[in-house]
């Protein structure tokens, strides 16, 4: 079983090429008692026997009941033609465009996306997109701690709790100083999420004033659909903001890969990590497209770059730059307006179950419920619905709270069916 | 060619969601935007168009050879792609994890994380391997915390720096800076490889561990590599392996074997996951008996028939949002199982063979860097042609004119004029054959007609790009 095309025949005539007898010839310079001690591995099966093999693996996931999960990834439309093109191989099995002439498709489609990114959030610079994000609201705490020259991070209620443990896991020996709160005093930034973890829109305009007249930055986690209707962070007066793009046309894929997002202001764009794409011209004068600022990065600056991270998420980049330009203008719009409108009418469906939330929410919301969160989960999964997130084993709530999340792919017949079932089960 | 964004019609449209089924909703007013994002406004035909000819601008591994060296670009196989599309795997909240209720609704993504953990500790010899880590670097980084960790629980507060050879990736240092350590660079020995001298010579007791590629970034094996082991041991550091450059010899030996104590795993490298024009990758962290407790979490964990989540005892905590890229993770299983014990060994017999063959046929007209035989990737020093006015640059652009991707030129940054070839396991006879011919025409213009490779490329959308204007005037949005 293998994919490389050699011949038996051939090998032997690259072996006389070379100038050795055998294969285990070119492998002279590791040493004998150095092999592999074991290779416990089973032998290879038969492209068609993979496939069946794992069909049936994915077959032990439920898929087909109605989700109401969020908690920073949600299940959103994505368009056939999100798929249809980046399928195509020159995208995704291309390499990191450092040819800048035979990588113009990722090139212009990276400029494409920046542009999107900061037409969405109304910042002046993204990059070429982060890991996820949870490591981008770490990245922003680092370039934060650049800026400032401060070393208090200030994370605000709003914020994720699995973020927030992310953050802890990354800057474990980094000699900062993560505080709980919003004040700004002394603080490299304060960190904020907007609609919060637990759904709650607010208007962060009045703590961004605050934070600057401290000397501190505010980082703003987004969730980009919901720009669609609400404040930016840019309207707010962010300096850095953050996302998890997966919601922009990226499968859900049981947590990755997803799409880490960021945008800063014109000030703060030479600190900012990550690949960045710009646009130039060659010799002749025609337009094209180059990654630049690469004196930041790990390959020439080695131990005193601004971040190691090398990779970003060049494919997932390009799904989100097509799900933004097939939705367009309007239809970003619209979209949030639906995912609004349709969470807002399961609310008043719920009125056995308490809406925790203090203010104003988009998409997402929590209850807490007559019973144990989790009990009701698995009674809902058998009634066909996947009822939400029980935040007591996040950390995040009591055990009768379950954080509710609503997309335009819910429809009305759902959303009332679900309704029914969960004060049937809630109240049993 | 024209930005999406001058395509853009007003009041055009790809997609609608139809009526709304339910009653509007609206928010207060200062809490929504005051104007709509002028995203593009376009036909679905307008983006499809667009998109399909902006893929053509591009070099792919289906459509072009890459013989790019150290980041392995061989061919992807498209059932991986296939199985990754499964709707069980593609579209499965990972949030299902997040509650124990939901367990029983997720067992086959479960399986399919605890099944590839076991696969990759077994090829690198490691006891226990995580997928969180979402990249090559985010993997290092994982490695550098756990050896901090390992380090701070035995009380030993004083080992606070890292040694790295000069030949090592960028990721390296910088990966262990972010975790807190000071780096101390290692000199290569002049024929390219580590002396366990110059390891001594860097020794002191902070030094918490080294970071190590074997084969390193000269395409070498480290003759000495289990001395080194020996020697940190010794000195209560541990060995970080690199696994860059793990298809070298996989089947072959085994880092775990080697005395390396934690690594880092390429998916996208060594089992073959497409780069995706740079990202996704996964770097799952890999860790010998020392750091088993340390690892990050939660984890899979077999419970009787059904699997469970467990959070390690000394736990460094969560590194990504789930189980990492676990897309990547599914083509990398589908891989590794097609291929099994004795086709993952063949891997390495014919990367090494294809690398061997072009530095075979292309010795007697370039450099090589070195006088040991190469692994998996041959280099060359195009310093003799640069001094007849041709640099590695000119090498690579022109290239691009016969058809090939540019190998990795200036890297390592211990080679002069370094041009890096790795062929990969996936290319033919034929191929290589066309590549160094390509190569040997090069030399011979380099003889005659030197100026012709400064105008190289010729045959691409664009021709050599103004980067430094590009950095001045940074225009990266519009």
């Amino acid at each position: 079983m293998s994919w490389a095309p050699a011949t038996a025949a051939e090998r032997d005539a690259m072996l006389d090429v070379i100038g050795v007898k055998t294969m285990d010839d070119l492998f002279a310079s590791v040493p004998k008692h150095l092999r592999a001690k074991s290779w416990n591995l089973p032998a290879g099966i038969s492209e068609m026997a993979v496939r069946d093999e794992m069909g049936s693996i994915a077959a032990r996931n439920a898929t087909g009941l109605a989700s109401f999960i969020g908690g920073g990834a949600y299940d959103h439309y994505i368009p056939a033609a999100v798929d249809a093109l980046t399928s195509r191989s020159e995208f995704y099995t291309a390499y990191t465009p450092y040819q800048p002439e035979c990588s113009q498709g990722t090139l212009q489609s990276i400029y494409e996306y920046q542009s999107a990114i900061c037409r969405l959030t109304n910042m002046q610079f993204a990059n070429a997109s982060l890991y996820d994000g949870g490591t981008a609201v770490f990245e922003a705490t680092t370039m934060s701690v650049r800026l400032t020259g401060r070393s208090r991070i200030v994370l605000h209620k709003s914020l994720s709790p699995i973020y927030r443990k992310m953050l802890v896991t990354h800057t474990a020996h980094l000699q900062l100083d993560l505080v709980d709160g919003d004040d700004p005093t002394e603080a490299a930034c304060v960190i904020v999420q907007n609609p919060s973890f637990f759904g709650t829109v607010a208007d962060y305009t009045a703590l961004a004033a605050r934070c600057h007249a401290a000397g501190a930055l505010l980082v703003v986690s987004f969730y980009p659909i919901s720009l669609g209707m609400l404040k930016t962070p840019g309207e707010m007066g962010a300096d850095i903001c953050v996302a998890e793009g997966q919601c922009l046309g990226v499968p859900l894929a049981f947590g990755g890969p997803w799409l880490g997002v960021m945008a800063t202001r014109k000030e703060h764009v030479r600190k900012m990590p990550g690949r960045i794409a710009a646009e130039t011209a060659d010799a002749q004068g025609r337009r094209g497209f180059v990654l630049t600022l690469q004196a930041r990065e790990q390959h020439i600056r080695r131990e005193k770059a601004m971040s190691n991270i090398c990779s970003n998420e060049a494919l997932c980049a390009l799904r989100a730059m097509i799900y933004m330009a097939l939705l367009g203008k309007e239809g970003l719009r619209e979209v949030a307006r639906h995912c609004h409108a349709k969470a807002e009418y399961l609310k008043s469906k719920l009125g056995f179950a308490t809406i925790a939330n203090h203010g104003p929410t988009f998409n997402e919301f929590y209850v807490r419920l007559p019973k144990s969160a989790e009990k009701v989960v698995a009674e809902m999964a058998a009634r066909g619905f996947l009822a939400g997130i029980p935040l007591a084993p996040l950390g995040a709530g009591a055990d009768t709270d379950l954080l509710i999340a609503v997309t335009e792919r819910r429809t009305r017949a759902e959303l009332d069916a679900f309704a029914q079932a969960l004060e049937e089960v809630s109240c049993s | 060619m024209q930005l999406i964004y001058e395509k853009s019609a007003p009041g055009r449209r790809a997609i609608t969601f139809g009526p709304l089924d339910v009653p509007d909703a609206s928010l207060p007013n200062d809490l929504c935007r005051g104007k709509a994002a002028e995203l593009p406004e376009l036909a679905e035909i307008d983006v499809i168009r667009h998109f399909t000819n902006l893929s053509r601008r591009n070099f792919g591994i289906d459509s072009h050879f890459y013989p790019l060296g150290s980041c392995t670009m061989k061919y992807n196989p498209k059932m991986a792609e296939a199985v990754a599309a499964l709707p069980g795997f593609a579209h499965l909240h990972p949030h299902l994890s997040s509650a124990e209720a939901y367990w029983p609704l997720c067992q086959g993504a479960f399986e399919l994380v605890y099944e590839t953990e076991k696969w990759l500790a077994e090829i690198a010899g490691m006891k226990q391997t995580c997928l969180q880590p979402i990249a090559g670097a985010h993997g290092e980084l994982a490695g550098a915390l756990l050896i901090a960790a390992y380090h701070r629980d035995r009380g030993e507060s004083n080992k606070d720096t890292i040694l790295i050879p000069d030949s090592a990736h960028g990721t390296n240092p910088a990966s262990a800076a972010i975790a807190g350590f000071r780096v101390v660079e290692v000199p290569s020995h002049e024929d390219g490889t580590m002396r366990l001298d110059s390891v001594k010579a860097a020794m002191t007791e902070n030094v918490a561990g080294l970071m190590m590629t074997c084969p390193n970034t000269h395409g070498l094996f480290e003759p000495v590599v289990a001395e080194i082991a020996d020697y940190l041991h010794q000195h209560d550091a541990l060995l970080y392996y690199d696994g860059a450059n793990l298809n070298a010899i996989i089947g072959k030996a085994r880092p775990g074997d080697l005395g390396f104590d934690v690594m880092h795993y390429n998916l996208h490298k060594t089992f073959a996951t497409p780069h995706g024009m740079g990202g996704p990758g996964s770097g799952p962290v890999g860790v010998g008996e020392r750091l088993e407790k340390y690892l990050p979490g939660p984890r899979v964990v077999k419970r009787g028939e059904s699997f469970a989540l467990e959070m390690p005892e000394k736990s460094i905590g969560r590194l990504s949002q789930f189980f990492g890229n676990f897309g990547m993770a599914v083509r990398a299983y589908a891989y590794m199982r097609h291929l099994g014990k004795d086709g993952l060994r063949e891997v390495a017999e014919d990367a090494v063979l294809n690398a061997n063959y072009i530095w075979a046929r292309l010795k007697g007209t370039y450099t090589p860097a070195f006088d040991l035989p190469f692994m998996h990737e041959c280099i060359f020093t195009a310093a003799p042609e640069a001094k007849k006015g041709v640099r590695a640059l000119d090498i690579a652009k022109a290239l691009l004119d016969y058809g090939f991707h540019a190998p990795t030129v200036y890297f390592p940054l211990t080679v002069k004029e370094s041009i890096m070839i790795e062929p990969t396991e996936t290319e033919s006879r034929e191929t290589l054959d066309a590549f160094c011919d390509a190569m040997l025409d090069i030399a011979k213009r380099i003889e005659s007609d030197p100026d012709s490779l400064h105008d190289a490329p010729t045959t691409t959308p664009v021709g050599r790009l103004d980067e430094v204007h590009a950095a001045r005037q940074l225009n990266c949005a519009c």
